[in-house]
């Protein structure tokens, strides 16, 4: 955007968001920082697969990105199809093999269909609700179709069980549904609804260890050895780190290993202790200024499936964000949501690169197709 | 955007209206909404984060520090007990330790058999510490085994990282070279219990290894014994191993507490006692000075510090011997004759001449009742009545005086009496008077109370304590106090005043006993210079109705007793020998000529010993063993466990104490027809004979 008028960098570089791209880098320079210190001062096994991971992930986004218009709505629904497919396919294989299975062996790599679902219910709603016409917006086939669509997958999903990735696709689809101007009291009516449902599916719906950890969230100390120990750890490890922290790998609690997961779900209070509060706020910054540039993505786009897109995939992103830092900070349940490029973590460094590379793509077509061009 | 009422009615049913350009504005609208959102979220995360960290810093740093940093006590080393020459009776071994920690175990029961195979542990205590590991919860260390030898210990080493939970430890553990000679004088350690640890919030107290006093001096000498902890700091990971040292500090040992005790002459008495079940005491006469105080049998204080085992604790405590009870403090008998001397101190102190005499025919008549002596002795006085132990010459007298005086003679020479000393607990006894019979029973005194009090039966109890004290204070004419610890204390000594006359005569008279024509001339001390004096005395337990005292039952025999003091001439030591059930005096005195003569040359008494100890299966603490060895095989697996507090076992060893000392007042309503106790000729039954 403002970059393309430089003359001296050559287009194809001065093209790109480097106003995303370069607190990006940051973000994940830091977060291979953090995985060197929670290896106990070493680059293996987690910061140097980090590092080599994102690259190859920003080389797809790269890819996702020059990908055109037509061709993704064109693909959005056998893409759709698809996924879904390979979700009913690792259940199938899960009832042969017994007990739960989550990814297909791809014999390269092993791939999470479930992950490829939530960048893929952004883009199918987006398309759905770009193709219905207007005056629909507040019919039945505004809410039913959709719900279906989100429906399959996350009952799927959540009879893997994960809960985690069941609620992020959800979320991602509901906040589509939102953008796309369905009537506010059908949202109103359906929070309530949850509300009621809430009881019941914590009594019935949920495994004995996730209401535990249900529980936690509103009295740690009642289990302080059990799911409690995780969220009473990590506040320790963030509290502890003060204002500057403890300093570059001196952090006792990950690297005495009284904090579980020091390199995934609690890669935050790993960095907290060590950096402390400074630390943090970087982070938050960081993590502002991409899901600021999404919307910003989103709003600049007067296509109407680019902008529902490109919103869907900025709220899929938070949603890591938030369910994640809430969690470390003992304000949500422990759900194994890992933190979108600082997490150690194929899966989601892939979904959370795909995401950005959608945006990236909006973008660019945002470029392309001024926003005087084509309106929805 | 015309429309008519009626349409805009209809409108109103399906929704406001819409078209691409409102739908662009709603998506504009509720991106803001969610941006503001996710701004309120990010806010929320910084203000929390910032409240963690800065206003909550204090509070988690101290958390991640308790985590980071595990301190550990290192049980501080004991003070010494030394006897009077500085040699140990309680001391410290440095050995090796192992733990468990209940939390980390993964499969207790497995581990604790795998323990128990590596270290030869006893069936019954895996057992034991298999209930302790299933009722503890928590991080609290529970010791499996201490004193364990090197090789044990490299064993259990090489196993270490297949057994999580099971922490080796170099410590030191107590150690007492005497064994189960100073078991009641000294107490045995023992881990805190929680009541202990309520009382006192120290905590060294739950710290693994650390052990408490838990009776006798042990147990009194706790805060001077006790020491001050070491402490290490250690970096842990949550998993408990440890990473660095980060700083340690020195225990500084307790200090030594320094008996009256002569160790070697308890060790020997304790020794000596052999099959038998009764007690030495032996004092200083000259400064009140304890020099033994042996009770046998006993329990060897080196086993009970991890803890009492099951199989140890039952045979303990099925054994009729007591084992568990200090005799000495609270071991409680008819005194018997040994009280006659004392009381022909009365006798003379109300205006009885020595020279005067009675006619024992027999027996004598007292009011209107015939009442029978032992044996007939014709004319009896003084000296005779303490060297041939004639009762009627104390029915006669004590009848004659009033049996008031007597018993106030009794009380100023410390019967009835408590001794500052410190010990748990001593038992007062019973010097009976019309008063206390009346308070007590509310009966009145009568003519057999007097007969049978005179020669130190009926209601009449002392401890071997008290009757030492006696023989002490008889054979110095003071008050001599006995004292336990050698601090250098001055004692008041006050003279009782006696005539010296008088109580030459009596001495005579008890020299007569045991060089005379007495009736303990086996007690004659081997040596042509030195003399010892005492006096014999049977007390009996049932009526010659129930058993002769000699033969039958153990638990029917008599008592013997023998209070003593040597050298005749200037008295330097006294002291008491008390059999339970030994048969009469003849059990007694044999023991105290022996002690005395270790006293004087130790080799001889040794000697004596060594040829004893053949016959009954080696010594105390070798027969303990073989007893407990045989027990343990026999028994093993149907034994209850003890009590868990040991202040449980204490009040049961104490309250069955208390009701065998009252096993005599039975038989105190009745006059009780006595026994001749000139067993000179007469060998003391078998202790081993059958019940």
């Amino acid at each position: 955007m403002d970059n393309s008028r430089g003359g001296i960098i050559p287009q194809p570089i001065a093209r790109q968001p480097w106003n995303l791209l370069i607190p990006l880098f940051m973000l994940v320079a830091f977060g291979a920082a953090v995985l060197y210190s929670a290896a106990g001062g070493s680059m293996t096994p987690y910061a140097s697969s980090h590092l080599i991971r994102f690259s190859v992930f920003l080389v797809m986004a790269s890819i996702i990105a020059s990908i055109p218009r037509g061709f993704v709505r064109f693909m959005t629904y056998p893409a759709f199809i698809i996924v879904l497919l390979m979700l009913l396919g690792v259940e199938i294989l899960g009832q042969v093999r017994g007990g739960s299975q989550r990814w297909l062996d791809l014999g390269f790599m092993d791939l999470q269909p479930s992950e490829l679902m939530k960048p893929v219910i952004v883009v199918t709603l987006a398309h759905y609700f770009s193709s219905l016409p207007v005056g629909f917006i507040a019919s039945w086939r505004a809410l039913l179709i959709p719900g279906v669509l989100i429906g399959m997958p996350v009952g799927l999903v959540l009879l893997q069980p994960d809960l985690g990735t069941s609620l992020a696709i959800a979320f991602g689809g509901g906040v589509v549904m939102l953008l796309a101007g369905l009537p506010l009291r059908w949202f109103i009516a359906g929070g309530v609804a949850a509300a009621a449902a809430a009881p019941l599916v914590f009594f019935f719906g949920l495994q004995d260890y996730q209401q535990r950890r249900v529980m936690t969230m509103f009295d740690p100390e009642a289990d302080a050895l059990g799911a409690g120990y995780h969220i009473a750890q990590s506040k320790i490890a963030i509290g502890s780190g003060g204002l500057f922290g403890k300093g570059f790998n001196n952090g006792s609690q990950s690297h005495l290993q009284y904090l579980p997961e020091p390199h995934t779900d609690f890669v935050f209070a790993t960095m907290a202790e060590e950096w402390g509060l400074i630390g943090g706020l970087f982070v938050l910054a960081v993590f502002s200024i991409i899901l600021k540039w999404g919307l910003t993505v989103a709003r600049e786009s007067h296509d109407r499936f680019a902008s529902l897109l490109a919103a869907g995939m900025s709220a899929t992103i938070f949603f890591y964000i938030a369910v994640n830092l809430l969690m470390v900070m003992g304000m949500a349940p422990v759900v194994g949501i890992p933190l979108p490029f600082m997490s150690h973590g194929g899966s989601s460094m892939m979904t959370n690169m795909i995401c950005i590379g959608a945006l990236m793509m909006v973008n660019s077509w945002n470029r392309n197709a001024p926003r005087s061009g084509l309106s929805g | 955007m015309k429309r008519f009422f009626k349409l805009n009615h209809g409108a109103k049913k399906r929704g406001p209206v819409v078209n691409a350009s409102t739908l662009k504005h709603t998506f504009d609208r509720r991106t803001v909404v969610i941006g503001g959102l996710q701004y309120g979220v990010g806010i929320l995360l910084a203000v929390r984060m910032g409240y963690l960290a800065i206003a909550e810093n204090e509070k988690y740093r101290l958390e991640s520090e308790s985590n980071r940093v595990n301190l550990t006590l290192i049980p501080p080393r004991r003070g010494w007990i030394m006897d009077r020459d500085g040699a140990p009776l309680a001391s410290n071994r440095a050995d090796f330790r192992v733990d468990v920690i209940p939390e980390r175990l993964s499969d207790p029961d497995v581990v604790l058999d795998q323990l128990g195979d590596l270290l030869n542990l006893e069936p019954d205590r895996i057992v034991d510490l298999k209930t302790v590991v299933s009722t503890s919860r928590g991080f609290a260390p529970i010791e499996v085994a201490s004193g364990l030898d090197y090789e044990e210990f490299a064993a259990l080493s090489v196993r270490l990282p297949d057994m999580q939970g099971v922490v080796p430890q170099r410590g030191f553990s107590r150690f007492y070279p005497t064994a189960s000679s100073v078991g009641h004088l000294i107490g045995y350690v023992g881990p805190a219990s929680a009541e202990e640890y309520e009382l006192d919030r120290n905590p060294i107290l739950i710290t693994p290894g650390h052990k408490i006093g838990k009776d006798a001096l042990e147990k009194q000498f706790e805060q001077e014994l006790r020491g001050v902890p070491g402490a290490r700091r250690v970096e842990v990971t949550a998993g408990g191993r440890i990473v660095r040292d980060l700083e340690t500090r020195d225990d500084i040992q307790g200090d030594p507490v320094r008996l009256t005790i002569d160790g070697p002459l308890q060790d020997y008495a304790a020794r000596r006692i052999g099959l038998e079940s009764g007690s030495v005491v032996v004092m200083d006469c000259q400064t009140g000075e304890l020099l033994c105080m042996a009770s046998m049998p006993s329990f060897d204080p080196n086993s009970f510090s991890d803890g009492i085992g099951s199989v140890e604790y039952a045979m303990l405590r099925e054994d009729r011997r007591v084992p568990l009870r200090n005799k000495v403090l609270k071991g409680l008998y008819p005194p018997g004759s040994t009280v006659k001397p004392m009381h022909c101190m009365a006798f003379m102190k109300a205006g009885v001449q020595p020279s005067d005499t009675i006619l024992c025919g027999g027996g004598r008549r007292i009011g209107n009742r015939f009442f029978n002596c032992h044996s007939n002795h014709g004319s009896v006085d003084m000296a005779k009545a303490i060297y041939q132990s004639c009762d009627s010459y104390f029915y006669h007298f004590a009848q004659q005086i009033g049996f008031d005086k007597v018993a106030a003679m009794a009380k100023d020479l410390g019967m009835g009496q408590e001794f500052d000393l410190p010990v748990t607990s001593q038992f007062y006894g019973t010097v009976p008077d019309p008063d206390w019979k009346f308070n007590k029973f509310g009966r009145e005194w009568q003519s057999f109370d007097t007969v049978n009090a005179s020669i130190g039966q009926g209601y009449y109890l002392a401890s071997p304590l008290q009757l030492a004290v006696m023989s002490a204070r008889l054979a110095t004419g003071r008050r001599i106090n006995p004292r336990l610890i050698l601090d250098g204390a001055a004692t008041d000594q006050p003279d009782y005043n006696f005539n010296s006359e008088e109580i030459a005569y009596i001495r005579g008279a008890m020299s007569d006993v045991v060089n005379g024509p007495g009736t303990a001339r086996r007690a004659r001390l081997p040596f042509p210079d030195i003399e010892m004096a005492g006096k014999t005395g049977t007390a009996q337990v049932v009526s010659l109705s129930v058993s002769d005292g000699r033969s039958g039952p153990w638990k029917y025999r008599d008592h013997g007793l023998f209070t003593f003091f040597a050298p005749t001439e200037n008295p330097r030591y006294a002291g008491v020998v008390v059999i339970e059930h030994g048969g009469g005096s003849g059990s007694a005195y044999p023991i105290a000529r022996d002690v005395m003569t270790f006293m004087f040359d130790p080799q001889k008494g040794l000697d004596a010993l060594k040829s004893l100890e053949s016959q009954w299966g080696g010594t105390a603490q070798q027969r303990l063993e073989a007893r407990y060895a045989e027990y343990a095989a026999e028994r093993g697996a149907t034994v209850t466990p003890p009590p868990r507090r040991s202040e449980d076992i204490f009040d049961r060893v104490e309250a069955e104490a208390r009701v065998a000392a009252q096993q005599t007042e039975e038989i105190a309503d009745e006059f009780l027809v006595p026994r001749a106790d000139t067993n000179s000729n007469v060998t003391p039954p078998s202790p081993t004979g059958v019940n």
